[in-house]
């Protein structure tokens, strides 16, 4: 069996591992577009900060990774079109690459929004991969002389800003939304970690966008001009599908997948931010793009594509950061009846509607959230744990003791 | 507060230097001794609810702890002992009859101590256990008086039915009530590994245990408590019990406090009520009563089940043991006086009975002067401590012996003689459930095994180093005992001679 | 494999295992060093209410949603059993929003710390198993 996967990411890590839990014989090439070893993306903000270092950074697999898992890597180039009738891959450097199964794992970009003159600032970046990471990192230059505007007050773009704090002489964040993580939190959480992130110093403009760039000045649309010295643009991701295109996948914002990550084409599979699937709750195609939905949705494909017959349905949107020390993990919707706890060290919400939590945020103390992250996923009603326990905190004394001793005292876990 | 008088008998000594105050103490003290103290930042003690049992002493991970004897003293008196004065005391506060348990504590003689065992010597060669066949197996119950023959002469067999025993050693009653579900599960379990059998005591029969029956030997007390056919039937033996060697001539009472769900469904009472044996089985005036009440059982059994009779060893035993193997009991067990209890006025335990060694002696001397030693086998307890003891007990004349003290010390007991408070601190003697848990079964089964193993080693060796391969090579061969320091009187009794002689 | 199982029905709420955990990852030669006058931060923790207490650990699941999760790579399956690499872990907190035990936490110098089933330290075996005194925590294969 001759695999083939698309992209260099979490999604393609997650169809190796996918791929070698069942099938340990299989050829795996791998395409990636960048030139490095596998990364941790969301790490970028962390290696500005100095939390970790590029060495450390580039060691989310072992050195002998590709060795031991018999991959072979082929790195620096793009797949250009795939043939899914003769079972071919074009790639860039004109190498044509058949496969048996294919894993399309291309993720997303950063897209740019329409602003006028933007094309004339001179320093302007993403900030999504270690070379955008890095080109910042150039553009600031080491002197905290630079004043940095980023637009968008998302996580990229928050996580940026808490990156960059040491390194740049002032910060301002743009952003259309009338609240900062507006994809993530509702208003009182989010004014939380605002004014967390304002007392760090950076200064939010939000409920406005950049009306017009001159190189070194921003005029916005609520009148106020920002001067900077480098732009950082992260205003949301698309899907990258121009590829699965070329192959003739049903595409709908993004690669459609099933729940065994498999396209609407024989043979092609696809994970991680390329694809939307569907919402088991609503039915609706929705895109997931997080770190550990691709690593599953990867792994799904990887099995699917060695022949067993898994089913990823439990993407759950989630998300575990924190700014300026104030951890934040929510995760699920926040469709359902809000229970709040606010403490001097906690702020949390809790989402119910039909017996079931649909949804939470914690702020602050986040110990044990990934009790409350099962309760999400695995969809458990309410009415069969003892639930005023685990909303004071997570805790498996609310489950009933049968259920404790298959957790905590084996089975299959 | 009004004056007590009373000053703690043990202190706590806490050593701060080693002390993490992880206060695993604190919580594993039922009798509330230890706890933390915010202001001054550590661990407290209050020695006054001390009762020595070193449950916090064994658990605290950096041996921070120990327990020692006060050394606050009265004015020295050999008469008016502290003991004494305070016993006086005690009673002045309250009113009440003193209570103990566990077995009598007090410095009277024990025999185990003055006989010493023989070897072989060039004469007659010792056995290796480890090279040589060594039988510890023994067998419990009448035997044959005489060869039957049918009319064309073949052996018609008509062994009356025999408990087999892999090493003479068996646990004695408990019933569930004076000690927990855990307790009960782990001699059941332990016998039935080894090979011996375990005794429910007068509490009955936990449902649970039945699986277990092969293994277990059935007590019918003065109380009746829990008796009904399939109970007699769910045993190997059935064992009927006149008296207990903590305290004989008395009756027993498990408060109604302790009669939970589970323990008046096993002993057929109704939930929180005291459960009191009498002193007395009052269907039961003389040998004849008796006889009575092993034939019923016999019939209940479908004579196929051993009975035994149980006494306390008392001034009459020798005659009273020869009305009951008259009685047609298949085995007689004596409980000495330094047997165990899990409740008892100090006073009776403390003063009443007679050592079991001098028992025993008497009891296996009268019956073979009858001639009818063959007809019960002898079962003896009271403070088996090792196995040296037992295999003094068997040289002396008992067939086997029961342990109870042993056992439970295996379990974790560590003699704090609380058990009336039904707090123990090891899971053993109580029935709160948080203190039962403490005794996890499978450790407790194990460590039965391995105590019972390591004596069945120790006991093939001494009798390989007499020379002796059997137990019934041992039984009764007093000439492998030699008294020291005892009186004429004594080894007369005894029936052995003084060492030298 | 051998994982580390947990019967409720055995444990005594005396917390002995936190105890030994902490002082099985602490480098030090005896308990007295290692936790007097500290606080402990154990990667087991014993959770109690009305009597009932069990402890919790890392499950060592066939399937980590944990390691899955991990954006920095510092979580690993080394021969079925889960170790986290401290020096990698930034401390974003994925896994503890993943483990669905809980089993994760913030260790004293701020990054994630799990039990790794005393394999990393000098004693092998798990030691809040050989400090349970009613073998309410046991290590062995199912």
């Amino acid at each position: 069996m001759r695999y083939v996967i698309i992209g260099g990411s979490a999604a393609a890590v997650g169809c190796i591992e996918g791929i070698r839990a069942i099938d340990k014989d299989g050829e795996i090439t791998l395409v990636s577009r960048e030139p490095y070893a596998f990364y941790g993306r969301p790490l970028i903000s962390y290696l500005l900060e100095g939390k970790t270092t590029r060495e450390k950074l580039l060691a989310y697999r072992p050195a002998d990774y590709e060795e031991k898992n018999g991959v072979r890597a082929i790195r620096g180039v793009s797949a250009t079109s795939i043939d899914a009738a003769a079972h071919l891959v074009a790639l860039d450097n004109g190498e044509t690459l058949p496969y048996d199964r294919l894993c399309i794992a291309t993720g997303s970009s950063p897209f740019t929004p329409s602003m006028e003159g933007l094309e004339t600032v001179p320093s302007k970046t993403c900030f999504t991969t270690l070379d955008d990471a890095l080109a910042l990192e150039a553009m600031l230059g080491g002197r905290r002389d630079q004043r940095v505007l980023i637009v968008g007050a998302g996580l990229i773009g928050l996580k940026c800003a808490e990156g960059i704090l040491s390194l740049a002489s002032s910060i301002d964040v743009v952003d259309l939304a009338p609240r900062i993580l507006s994809t993530v939190l509702p208003e009182e959480p989010a004014a939380i970690v605002q004014k967390q992130i304002e007392k760090a110093g950076v200064r939010f403009h939000l409920g406005e966008s950049v009306a017009r760039c001159e190189p070194n000045l921003a005029h916005l649309s609520g009148g106020a001009d920002i001067p900077f010295d480098v732009l950082v643009l992260a205003v949301g991701v698309r899907a990258n599908t121009a590829l699965a295109e070329t192959a003739g996948c049903l595409l709908d914002r993004g690669i459609v997948v099933d729940n065994r990550c498999q396209t609407s084409v024989e043979g092609i599979y696809a994970a991680g931010d390329c694809t939307v699937s569907a919402d088991p709750d609503t039915g609706k195609r929705r895109m997931l793009a997080i770190w550990p939905n691709a690593s599953m949705q990867g792994d799904t494909a990887g099995r699917n594509m060695a022949g067993a017959h898994v089913v990823f349905d439990k993407g759950v949107p989630m998300n575990a950061t924190g700014f300026m020390g104030l951890h934040l993990i929510s995760a699920g919707c926040y469709d359902g009846e809000p229970l709040l706890t606010h403490t001097a060290d906690l702020y949390k919400l809790l989402y119910t509607r039909d017996d079931r939590l649909v949804g939470f945020i914690l702020l602050g103390n986040v110990d044990r959230a990934g009790i409350y992250t099962a309760l999400v996923r695995e969809r458990t009603p309410l009415s069969s744990i003892d639930f005023e326990l685990i909303r004071e905190t997570p805790q498996l004394m609310a489950f009933s003791a049968t259920e404790r001793a298959k957790k905590l005292g084996g089975g299959t876990l | 507060m009004a004056i007590d008088f009373l000053y703690p008998l043990y202190e706590v000594i806490r050593n701060p230097q080693r002390c993490i105050c992880c206060r695993a103490c604190e919580r594993q003290c039922a009798n509330e001794v230890h706890h933390y103290d915010v202001d001054f930042g550590c661990m407290m003690s209050d020695e006054s609810k001390c009762v020595a049992c070193h449950r916090c002493v064994s658990l605290c991970p950096t041996r921070a702890l120990k327990i020692v004897k006060t050394d606050h003293t009265f004015k020295e008196n050999d008469n008016w002992t502290g003991k004494a004065i305070s016993e006086v005391y005690r009673q002045a506060g309250t009113g009440g009859v003193l209570l103990s348990s566990m077995g009598n504590p007090e410095p009277y003689p024990i025999y185990w101590d003055k006989l010493l065992i023989n070897a072989s010597q060039v004469t007659n060669p010792s056995i290796d256990p480890l090279r040589e066949p060594m039988e510890t197996r023994t067998t419990l119950g009448a035997k044959p008086q005489t060869t039957e023959r049918g009319e064309d002469g073949s052996l018609v067999c008509s062994m009356p039915p025999q408990l087999t025993l892999n090493i003479p050693v068996m646990f004695s009653a408990m019933s569930y009530g004076s000690i927990s579900y855990n307790a009960h599960a782990s001699l059941a379990r332990a016998a039935t590994a080894l090979g011996t059998y375990y005794n429910t005591g007068e509490g009955g029969l936990h449902q649970d245990f039945y699986q277990y029956g092969p293994n277990t030997i059935v007590q019918v007390a003065s109380g009746r408590f829990g008796v009904h056919t399939d109970y007699l039937n769910a045993g190997a033996a059935v064992e009927i019990k006149m008296g207990q060697g903590a305290k004989p001539g008395i009756g027993g009472h498990l408060p109604g406090i302790k009669v939970g769900a589970d323990i008046s469904r096993t002993r057929m009472i109704p939930e929180g009520t005291d459960a009191i044996s009498p002193a007395p089985h009052h269907d039961i005036y003389s040998i004849e009563d008796l006889r009575q009440l092993v034939y019923s059982i016999k019939e209940a059994t479908h004579y196929k089940k051993p009975v035994i009779v149980k006494i306390a060893a008392v001034h009459n035993v020798a005659a009273i043991a020869s009305g009951i193997a008259r009685s047609g009991a298949d085995i007689i067990a004596i409980d000495g006086f330094r047997g165990g209890t899990g409740a008892a006025p100090t006073r009776i335990r403390d003063n009443v009975g007679i050592p079991i060694e001098l028992a025993l002696a008497a009891v296996d001397q009268r019956l073979r002067e009858e001639g009818i030693r063959d007809r019960v086998s002898i079962v003896i307890g009271g403070s088996i401590r090792n196995s040296a003891d037992l295999v003094k007990a068997i040289a002396l004349g008992a067939d086997a012996v029961y342990i109870a003290t042993s056992a439970l010390l295996a379990l974790g007991c560590h003699l704090c003689r609380s058990c009336q408070t039904g707090k123990c601190n090891w899971g053993i003697a109580t029935q709160r459930p948080e203190l039962v848990k403490r005794l996890n079964p499978d450790i407790g089964e194990k460590r039965l095994i391995n105590l019972l193993t390591s004596w069945d080693h120790e006991l093939k060796e001494m009798m390989g180093g007499m020379g002796i391969n059997s137990i019934e090579a041992l039984r009764g061969n007093r000439l492998m005992l030699r008294g020291i320091g005892l009186t004429q009187k004594e080894l007369d009794i005894l029936g052995v001679k003084h060492a030298g002689e | 494999m051998k994982k580390v199982y947990v019967n409720e029905k055995w444990c005594l709420g005396c917390h002995l295992c936190e105890y030994y955990c902490a002082f099985a990852n602490s480098g030090k030669s005896s308990m007295i060093k290692a936790l007097k006058d500290r606080h402990i931060v154990p990667r087991i923790r014993i959770e109690e209410r009305n009597g009932i207490s069990f402890a919790v650990s890392c499950r060592h699941c066939n399937d980590p949603l944990c390691v899955k999760s991990c954006i920095s790579g510092a979580l690993s399956i080394v021969d079925g059993a889960v170790f986290i690499d401290s020096g990698k872990c930034v401390g974003c907190c994925s896994c503890i929003m993943a483990c669905p035990y809980g089993a994760l936490s913030h260790s004293e110098n701020g990054v994630i710390q799990k039990c790794e089933l005393c394999q990393k330290n000098e004693f092998g075996v798990p030691l809040c198993v050989q400090g349970c005194p009613n073998k309410a925590i046991v290590y062995e294969e199912r």
